[in-house]
């Protein structure tokens, strides 16, 4: 039996424009999704599930509309959902941590999962920064993740812990093999798996199973911020520039030289 | 304003990153000229030049963690090894590469010490006051935010590769070289053991850290079409890149995606050949200083961020801009 909590995030969908505004990112008819690294995350938490047994509870931190994230997970098979109300809570990774960590420490799960980093911050610092708080071991970057006792791994060194993760990892485009003792964290890189739709009977269970919020003050926390945004700016706008005629072989000529003496790059 | 600022001074495969001179001269602004730069280097058999390389970069101090328990990336070894840097520099501010190791270190550090982290800073605008703004993109670069430190805690703060400048020889100036020193680095108990690396990135430059990438799409239509798009990376000293549709349909490693998901790059070129250009795959790579498209659908998105634009077939243009790149280097 293992008990999985899965660090979830919901962001905008990839493929949407971000409009910035005086008031902030323009949210208005946006889409929104789970984080695409924390679905694969999700999905093996849930095939780790199907295979060990055990429990899978997904936790967020996020306004209201991040419930409509943690339905989906319930719906494709997480059991339970914590959805920490961002309300007072600071932009910042530092107060975010800390106020998962405060959830997350009681429920004292076995294996933690989250997705590398988040579409939309791209920081990549929450998740590692609770597994901190929490003293776990961690393994970033997984593109396969088994769980199992030292002798169900193969693992020659004293068997320490009852069970242990042994992750491929990726190291920017090399794979690392790592075993690791439970309780720790593992974040998920892409091709970890092919996370698994939602299925109609899925989205009628998951209308049944908990969900509940948790508030700041619940938690006790006074959530003071380490950094704060000082501006938001649209990137800079750039101008589609020339197009190059010809033959493939004047085209290619003309390009090496106008990389030579306009761009400067060669 | 002068702060004490510590650097990661990052090693792969036995060599001093780019990205680590590129800290350093982040620090050196960031100290101002009465502050103090450390840098720390850990690993397993440390060169002496590489200690040197950083003082005549501007390090004031190099603290060396020389073991064999830091030879592999095993994150408790390292995080040891900054730990002892921490307590024996106390600084203002850490700063490392937003690389694989850096991103994996900074945010644990950060919560340590009670620090904030800001992280993937492409630009740092250091007045001459106390308000230092670090630039950020968000959404992959589909907007930016400029982001401060509140008052009163240490900083976590990693760096972008590829977009500061690195630190020069003259920065070093009249500050008189510097000086190494051993670190008091106890290895801890280890709880990962790395059991094996399978070098596939061995030959191949790293994507974020590259001048140049030559990326491909779907237009590439197998893992063999890839062949000539590596030939004109390795003419150019490059890296190849790919967009999310080539990665689904398996002609290459998601380690190569460029996008959203994916790495973002920042080279100073960046050719997409194939590509039709998703919004998802250009924020990955419009901040590139110059874009060349080459598709054969005029009407490619792609098109509408790049500065040079071929209408074309990519196996009939790439090999011919490949010979023409190799005939104007060696004359």
């Amino acid at each position: 039996m293992l008990k999985i909590v899965v660090l979830l995030k919901q962001t905008f969908d990839t493929e949407e424009k971000i409009t910035v505004t005086p008031q902030g990112v323009d949210e208005r008819d946006a889409k929104f999704v789970i984080n695409p690294y924390d679905e694969y995350a999700l999905e093996e938490g849930i095939r780790l599930k199907e295979k060990l047994g055990g429990e899978v509870i997904v936790v967020t931190c996020g306004e209201e509309r991040a419930q409509e994230a943690l339905r989906t997970a319930l719906a494709v098979g997480a059991d339970e959902a914590v959805r920490v109300d961002a309300a007072g809570l600071p932009d910042d990774s530092f107060a975010i941590a800390e106020a998962l960590a405060a959830v997350i420490k009681p429920l004292a799960p076995d294996l933690l999962l989250a997705g590398l980093f988040a579409v939309d911050t791209g920081s990549g610092s929450v998740a590692l920064q609770v597994a901190e708080r929490l003293g776990l071991p961690h393994a970033s970057a997984a593109l396969k993740l088994t769980v199992g006792s030292a002798a169900e791994l193969g693992l020659t060194r004293p068997a320490e812990a009852q069970r242990y993760a042994l992750v491929e990892r990726d190291a920017e485009g090399d794979t690392e093999t790592v075993a690791l003792p439970l309780p720790a964290l593992v974040t998920a890189q892409q091709g970890l798996n092919e996370p698994r739709y939602p299925s109609l009977p899925g989205i009628m269970k998951a209308k049944r199973k908990p969900l509940r919020t948790v508030d700041l003050s619940e938690l006790g926390l006074s959530a003071a911020a380490r950094t704060v945004r000082t501006a938001l700016f649209p990137p800079p706008p750039r101008a589609a520039g020339k197009r190059i005629a010809g033959s493939p072989a004047e085209q290619a000529a003309e390009l090496v030289k106008l990389l030579q003496s306009e761009a400067k790059v060669l | 304003m002068s702060r004490t600022i510590l650097v990661f001074a990052e090693r792969r495969d036995g060599q001093l990153r780019r990205v680590a001179f590129e800290a350093l001269g982040a620090a050196r602004r960031l100290a101002g000229e009465d502050g103090a730069v450390h840098a720390v280097l850990a690993g397993s058999g440390v060169a002496a030049e590489d200690a040197a390389a950083l003082q005549a970069r501007g390090a004031d101090v190099v603290h060396i963690a020389d073991d064999p328990s830091l030879k592999d990336y095993a994150p408790e070894a390292y995080l040891a090894a900054l730990g002892a840097a921490m307590d024996a520099v106390r600084p203002d501010a850490l700063l490392l590469g937003h690389t694989g190791v850096g991103r994996d270190l900074a945010p644990r550090v950060a919560a340590a010490y009670g620090a904030g982290h800001i992280a993937d800073v492409t630009a740092i605008e250091a007045s001459s006051g106390d308000d230092i703004g670090f630039i950020r993109p968000l959404y992959a670069g589909k907007a930016f935010e400029r982001r401060s430190f509140a008052p009163g805690r240490p900083w976590v703060v990693t760096v972008r590769p590829n977009n500061l400048p690195p630190a020069e020889p003259a920065d070093a100036g009249a500050r008189g070289g510097g000086s190494a020193q051993a670190l008091a680095y106890a290895p801890p108990p280890l709880l990962t053991a790395v059991r094996g690396v399978l070098r596939r990135a061995s030959g191949q430059l790293d994507l974020a850290e590259a001048d140049v990438v030559v990326s491909g799409g779907r237009g590439v239509r197998s893992a063999a079409g890839f062949e000539p798009l590596r030939a004109l990376a390795d003419a150019l000293g490059g890296a190849v890149g790919a967009s999310r549709a080539a990665c689904d349909a398996g002609y290459c490693d998601y380690a190569l995606q460029i996008g959203q998901t994916g790495k973002v790059v920042t080279p100073q070129l960046y050719i997409a050949c194939g590509i039709s250009g998703a919004i998802q795959h250009l924020a990955g790579m419009s901040q590139s200083r110059t874009i060349i498209a080459i598709n054969k659908d005029p009407d490619a998105p792609i098109f509408g961020v790049a500065d040079y634009g071929i209408v074309g077939d990519l196996f009939e243009v790439v090999p011919l801009l490949t010979a023409e790149v190799l005939r104007v280097r060696s004359s």
